[in-house]
């Protein structure tokens, strides 16, 4: 009885202790489903980036940081759930890394004043800071990306694209269509044949799709996939001899897991970059003895330094730079979401930050504004060596064409203030 | 000694014939009735109405319509995701082409909307039965899904095909867009699905209700009697899509706030409420709500105890929840085929005497 009473006290006092107080980074993760093969890496060096600055630093200016994980298999209503569940334990910023979670979390996110950092993906107008208050999307977003895409082939076509044609094949979704009026735009003022080719989810089944591109020769395809589709029409690219070098994938197509099974015959495939390649930074050492070593990676371990793990470890960067900004201005250590919110709107990000934090030159030099969430909208282009084994850059990061994105990005977020009436801000 | 029936007796023809006779069922509906509308909104937060409440009082409507269709009128059908897209994208075009209108009546209107295009799709059950008609209705489901793609003015011309619904409101509280209160969109859709439940629970009681039956039981006896098998199955059609059109628009509107037709409205969806309709019981108004709640808050459930409760990584978790839930969906359809409708059937038949065997 005695023992019974004592084990129950002690268990009240340990229940009762104190707690510590902790950053939250909610990670909106997909572990599972089609799109798994980037959402994992993603996840994992998103999270290994925090472990590290808890076993290195002591977390972000003494105070710990904790990544909770929610499974959203890419889909929008365990999304809203994952979303609900996670929102209310401090979470400081929301990256779902599914622009249709994100179009789902806009409104809400806004509503409950948490802020939210889709990183080159999600609604592109949400660089608009005069409409979009609480959504950031630096450093790029899919406009640029595909502005930037297209001048590289005029590069390569020797500085005229008339009279050549174009495909866009792309997953039948928004995040798929979001760069079509960038395209359309495009098309009319270079002079290209724009060609919209849609595979559906999940998109394992392409050879339709590919047929049409044999029997149209484009000169140029411009791919925006996801998960397994990426490795799937690699394969099929190959298969039907199409020049790799004139096949160029979004940011999201251009990972280690899409172009390894394909072999030999995916060499020189590019991709779009907003962030540099490869493991030759310091940081990575540091993962490998702080985390991995440790036994605290997210992962196997074995993805570091892969293209998805690097940019989960740049969203990481970006979010715990944001967050000492927040707390240098409160002045207090203890942040919640108002305040990360007000510092990711004076982010800046400079060679000196990047370096302290063993990533240097990992990205372009920018700043964020309240005009402007978006950053520079700087890409560039990055090409894959099938006998090395590795991807590397082959441009630097150069801007968008802004007479093109700009208004589209006005009309898009105008739209979006008026079916929703928002006043404009940063006034 | 739950039903206490002696001394129960009916004097009028209509207490006689209304929908709870036994005092006892009577009494738990309107205690139900009470919890739901005067403590629920009280003790609501955004979590439990948006993960476990508001999926399960919309796919409720979804399988009420199901319900009618599948288990009633007996005429497969896999295009109900195909018909709550339609209720969807109903509800948002009269929502930006008549924002002065309440969206009450906007949600009632998608589902007159939603009646008309399942009758159009209801028309092969017409010549074709069974797995013939299940193939057909697949075809409006795909068909829907392409047309809502394809054509940019269902969408206004949005550079992403997503569809956002705008705030509206109801007496003064937002029921749409992100600033609407848990407590009044839980309240919003709460009235609708007992407004659907009764509409439903008293076709389903009437001649239209018989008619259905014995279309489902034997078509060609049903018309040697007199059943006109044309009006039978293209008013199943109708009503079953009317509520599923609602269903649809409330989950776009209310719940969900944005949606995307591949994604939100697919196959996924119509599987969905067919296992719903299916696990909760054939022919049954209580079984749409059975399954309903199995199928929403089991999986709710499951990872709340594997991730939250053991601390299991997510990724297991979610291959275990669909593991388990599969595992369950086959034991139920051995064991009870008849659904959890039947279980609680035979469980009241048993309560109904108890403590006594017999």
């Amino acid at each position: 009885m005695k023992l019974k009473l004592a084990t129950l006290a002690l268990s009240a006092v340990m229940a009762t202790g104190p707690v510590m107080a902790e950053l939250v980074f909610p990670s909106l993760a997909y572990r599972t489903g089609p799109f798994a093969a980037g959402g994992i890496p993603f996840a994992d060096g998103y999270s290994d980036y925090f472990s590290l600055l808890n076993a290195r630093d002591g977390g972000i200016g003494g105070v710990m940081t904790a990544v909770p994980e929610c499974e959203t298999a890419y889909n929008t209503e365990k999304g809203v759930e994952c979303y609900e569940a996670l929102k209310g334990d401090g979470a400081l910023v929301f990256q779902p890394l599914s622009t249709g979670i994100t179009y789902q979390l806009i409104p809400k996110a806004t509503a409950d004043d948490i802020p939210m950092h889709t990183m080159g993906y999600g609604r592109t107008s949400a660089k608009n800071g005069k409409v979009f208050s609480h959504i950031f999307n630096y450093p790029v977003n899919y406009w640029d990306g595909a502005s930037v895409g297209v001048s590289h082939f005029k590069d390569q076509a020797g500085g005229s694209l008339e009279g050549k044609k174009i495909t866009l094949l792309h997953f039948n979704g928004s995040y798929g269509k979001e760069p079509i009026p960038t395209l359309e735009a495009l098309a009319a003022q270079e002079g290209f044949d724009l060609t919209i080719i849609p595979i559906d989810y999940p998109g394992q089944e392409q050879k339709s799709q590919w047929l049409q591109i044999r029997r149209e020769k484009p000169d140029y395809i411009l791919f925006w996939g996801w998960g397994v589709m990426n490795q799937v029409a690699v394969q099929e690219a190959v298969n039907i001899n199409y020049p790799m070098d004139q096949f160029m994938g979004i940011w999201w197509s251009g990972s280690e897991n899409d172009v390894l099974p394909a072999g030999a015959g995916a060499d020189g495939y590019k991709a779009l970059a907003f962030h540099n390649v490869g493991n030759d930074f310091a940081v990575f050492g540091d993962i490998q003895k702080y985390v991995v070593d440790a036994g605290n990676a997210a992962g196997d371990g074995s993805n570091v330094g892969t293209v998805l793990y690097n940019r989960g470890v740049y969203a990481a960067f970006l979010a715990a730079e944001a967050a000492k900004g927040a707390q240098a201005a409160s002045g207090t250590m203890d942040i919640n979401a108002s305040q990360m919110r007000d510092a990711m709107e004076a982010l800046e990000i400079t060679e000196a930050k990047m370096a302290a934090a063993g990533l240097s030159g990992f990205g372009p030099e920018f700043s964020v504004s309240c005009e402007n969430h978006g950053g520079p909208g700087m890409a560039a282009v990055a090409q894959w060596n099938a006998t090395d084994q590795k991807w590397s850059l082959i441009t630097e990061f150069g801007p968008s064409d802004g007479s093109i994105v700009n208004p589209l990005i006005e009309a898009d977020s105008a739209a979006y203030a008026a079916e929703n009436n928002i006043a404009e801000r940063c006034n | 000694m739950f039903y206490r029936e002696a001394g129960d007796f009916k004097t009028t023809y209509a207490d006689d014939t209304q929908t709870f006779p036994i005092k006892f069922d009577r009494y738990r509906y309107y205690v139900v009735l009470a919890f739901a509308f005067g403590v629920i909104p009280f003790i609501i937060n955004d979590y439990w109405a948006n993960a476990v409440l508001l999926p399960f009082l919309i796919y409720a409507i979804a399988a009420i319509g199901l319900n009618i269709l599948v288990g009633y009128a007996g005429q497969v059908s896999l295009g109900s995701g195909g018909f709550m897209a339609v209720g969807a994208y109903s509800t948002y075009k009269l929502m930006t082409s008549f924002p002065d209108v309440n969206i009450f009546f906007h949600v009632i209107i998608a589902g007159g909307i939603t009646a008309i295009v399942g009758v159009l799709f209801g028309l092969p059950s017409l010549r074709i039965k069974g797995f013939y008609l299940a193939v057909s209705t697949l075809a409006a489901q795909f068909f829907l899904v392409w047309l809502f793609n394809r054509v940019p003015w269902f969408y206004n011309y949005s550079a992403s095909g997503q569809i956002s619904s705008p705030e509206r409101t109801v007496f003064g509280y937002a029921v749409t867009g992100a600033n609407a209160e848990s407590w009044v969109a839980y309240l919003f859709c709460l009235v609708f699905v007992t407004i659907s439940a009764i509409i439903a629970r008293n076709l389903t009681r009437g001649a239209s209700g018989r008619r259905w039956m014995a279309i489902r039981d034997m078509d060609i006896a049903a018309e040697i009697i007199g059943v006109n098998p044309l009006k039978a199955k293209l008013t199943a059609f109708a009503v079953s899509s009317f509520f599923i059109g609602i269903a649809g628009a409330l989950f776009f509107a209310v719940y969900l706030g944005s949606a995307e037709v591949g994604d939100t409205f697919g196959t996924t969806k119509s599987f969905l409420l067919l296992f719903m309709v299916i696990i909760g019981g054939l022919g049954s108004i209580f079984g749409s709500f059975a399954g309903a709640a199995f199928l929403v808050v089991l999986p709710v459930l499951l990872k709340n105890v594997l991730v939250a409760g053991l601390g299991w990584p997510t990724d297991t978790a979610a291959h275990l929840e669909i593991l388990i839930i599969g595992a369950l969906i086959i034991t139920f359809l051995i064991a009870e085929p008849h659904g959890l409708a039947q279980l609680w059937r035979v469980a009241k038949e048993k309560l109904r005497l108890w403590p006594f065997p017999h």
